[in-house]
């Protein structure tokens, strides 16, 4: 088994227009998702929502003082709304798990190993 | 019996050759690690160098596996951290996959395709990788097949590998209900590997030995999965055009085009194999869209190309080509994988179905000049050129010609357009204006 961050890029011009019931439904399909790695024999080892990018604040180090700006590390179109860290057999599992998160763009990435006695990444 | 040093060669470069693919494949699956079994397989082969002449074996194949998987076992006793550490290739191995000899799985080479052409890897890596761990060749000599420089070549090489063990890339085929989207960029990657030998861009035409090694991919992958269609009209495709190779370079080294092709040249044996496979493939199509009411969708990208090929082979003539069916055929590709490739091979066609409309025909052309993707692409001017001329307007047909000249990295190529350009005819005084 190994570890995966599935981040959940999305638009967020839906925040601006989204009713109480739209919500609902919204968090509904994430309850289903996790339901669905559940029964594919994986986990949910983790996950969260984020507010919008406009509620970032970023901070830039280089020379002198660490530099706190408003906004997101990256201004784009979509933006990294929340993620999951799911426990899967392989790649191909979690892809498939990351085509059923109810998100428009999901990036999938394997978590470092960081325990005690794991070797540098190759 | 000893063999003498030259026929120990010669048996294990057939044998490179022929079982490379089967005996890293099944290596693979005892290591899970992909540069350890090239390693292993690497050194079966040298030691095949070193014993083969006190006898060779029967089973060639089975030998080099054998060696190859005990020198993988005792780097891996040696090092059992290994195993720990690299969760990589999830095949789980039962206890039988251990004992050597008899247990090898046929479809071991085509869990190696698979892993080669996932979609997660990018298609540049596919491609490479392809050709480096299912071909057998060199890092220099896929570098030279897809003229790219050694350090690109290693460096994407070294990439996907390192993406296939970090990101956990499992070594499978797929299952039945995606085999279907994940064989689609095995068959890609195969034809890929088939135009980078068949078009090569520089002073030679072609290059035979990744031909070669497409046709072999195909014929294993048809092997492997007899009841697919798509792999046997890939087979049939490449045969068809192999067949024609011949033909298709004059003996001065220039182009020729199929419409001047001494079709006498033509391969007739592996042509009646490509025309009977890619036939029973199009019925394999059609005949699942019909048990299922139109469900389950008719010939398959492939099927279409080599239908496509087939009439272009059966037909007597250039000029009797059947190009209403030929047509027909770029409309149905149309529908199911548009690209303005096959928009544009379809204008091409239509321009020689009897008493086409020239004018029309070039409207497509022209509307077709605004797709980026034919920006850089020297069929489209070379297409116009041939409208052109036909509509008699020799002066705008020189200047595509040039265009398109101008666009070919193909020696062969430039000098069949250069030639074509030469033979419009001069306009006296009249020339239209720029």
């Amino acid at each position: 088994m190994a570890q995966y961050m599935f981040m959940l890029f999305d638009s967020e011009e839906w925040y601006d227009q989204v009713t109480a019931e739209e919500w609902q439904q919204q968090m509904k399909l994430h309850t289903e998702f996790m339901a669905a790695v559940e029964a594919a024999g994986a986990r949910v080892v983790g996950g969260e929502a984020l507010l919008p990018s406009s509620t970032a604040s970023t901070i830039k180090k280089g020379e002198g003082e660490p530099l706190v700006t408003d906004g997101p590390f990256i201004e784009t179109k979509e933006a990294l709304g929340g993620f999951y860290i799911v426990e899967a057999k392989d790649l191909d599992q979690a892809l498939a798990l990351a085509k059923l998160v109810p998100s428009g763009n999901i990036e999938v990435r394997p978590v470092m190993d960081t325990s005690e006695g794991a070797a540098p990444p190759a | 019996m000893g063999a003498s040093a030259r026929v120990v060669a010669e048996r294990v470069e057939a044998a490179h050759r022929e079982c490379w693919s089967v005996v890293l494949a099944s290596t693979v699956r005892v290591t899970r690690d992909l540069d350890l079994a090239e390693d292993c397989a690497q050194e079966a082969f040298v030691r095949a160098l070193r014993t083969w002449p006190e006898q060779i074996p029967d089973n060639p194949a089975g030998w080099l596996t054998t060696v190859a998987k005990r020198l993988a076992l005792d780097k891996l006793r040696r090092e059992t951290t290994l195993r720990r550490k690299l969760p990589l290739l999830v095949e789980e191995v039962g206890s039988t996959a251990y004992g050597g000899q008899a247990d090898d799985q046929p479809t071991d080479p085509l869990r190696l395709v698979f892993t080669c052409c996932h979609p997660a890897l990018a298609r540049d890596a596919q491609v490479a990788l392809t050709l480096r761990l299912i071909c057998g060749l060199t890092t220099r000599e896929v570098a030279a097949g897809l003229l790219i420089s050694e350090a690109t070549a290693a460096a994407r090489i070294t990439r996907a590998k390192k993406k296939i063990a970090a990101a956990g890339i499992p070594y499978r085929i797929p299952a039945d209900d995606e085999l279907a989207s994940r064989l689609d960029v095995v068959l890609t990657v195969v034809q890929l590997v088939y135009t980078a030998g068949h078009v090569a861009a520089g002073p030679e035409l072609t290059r035979a030995d990744l031909t070669g090694r497409a046709i072999e991919l195909a014929q294993l992958l048809v092997r492997l999965m007899p009841d697919e269609p798509e792999p046997q009209s890939l087979l049939a495709l490449l045969l068809m055009t192999q067949a024609r190779g011949d033909a298709r370079v004059s003996e001065d080294g220039e182009l020729v085009l199929l419409a001047d092709q001494d079709r006498s040249r033509w391969d007739i044996k592996m042509l009646a194999e490509g025309v009977s496979r890619a036939t029973a493939a199009l019925r394999q199509g059609e005949r699942s869209a019909r048990a299922t009411g139109g469900q389950s969708p008719g010939p398959g990208r492939f099927a279409l190309q080599a239908a496509i090929a087939g009439l272009h082979v059966t037909a007597p003539s250039w000029e009797r080509t059947d190009w209403v069916q030929v047509v027909r055929m770029y409309d149905a590709m149309l529908v199911g994988w548009p690209s303005p490739i096959v928009a544009l091979n379809r204008a091409a066609a239509q321009s020689l179905v009897p008493g086409a409309d020239l004018a029309e025909v070039l409207g497509e052309l022209d509307a077709l000049g605004k797709e980026s993707a034919l920006k850089a692409y020297a069929y489209l001017p070379a297409a116009r050129a041939d409208v052109l001329a036909r509509l008699g307007r020799p002066d705008e047909a020189a200047r595509e010609y040039d265009a398109a000249i101008a666009l070919t990295a193909n020696g062969a190529e430039q000098r069949f357009l250069s030639r074509r350009r030469a033979s419009l005819p001069t306009t006296h005084g009249d020339a239209v204006p720029d």
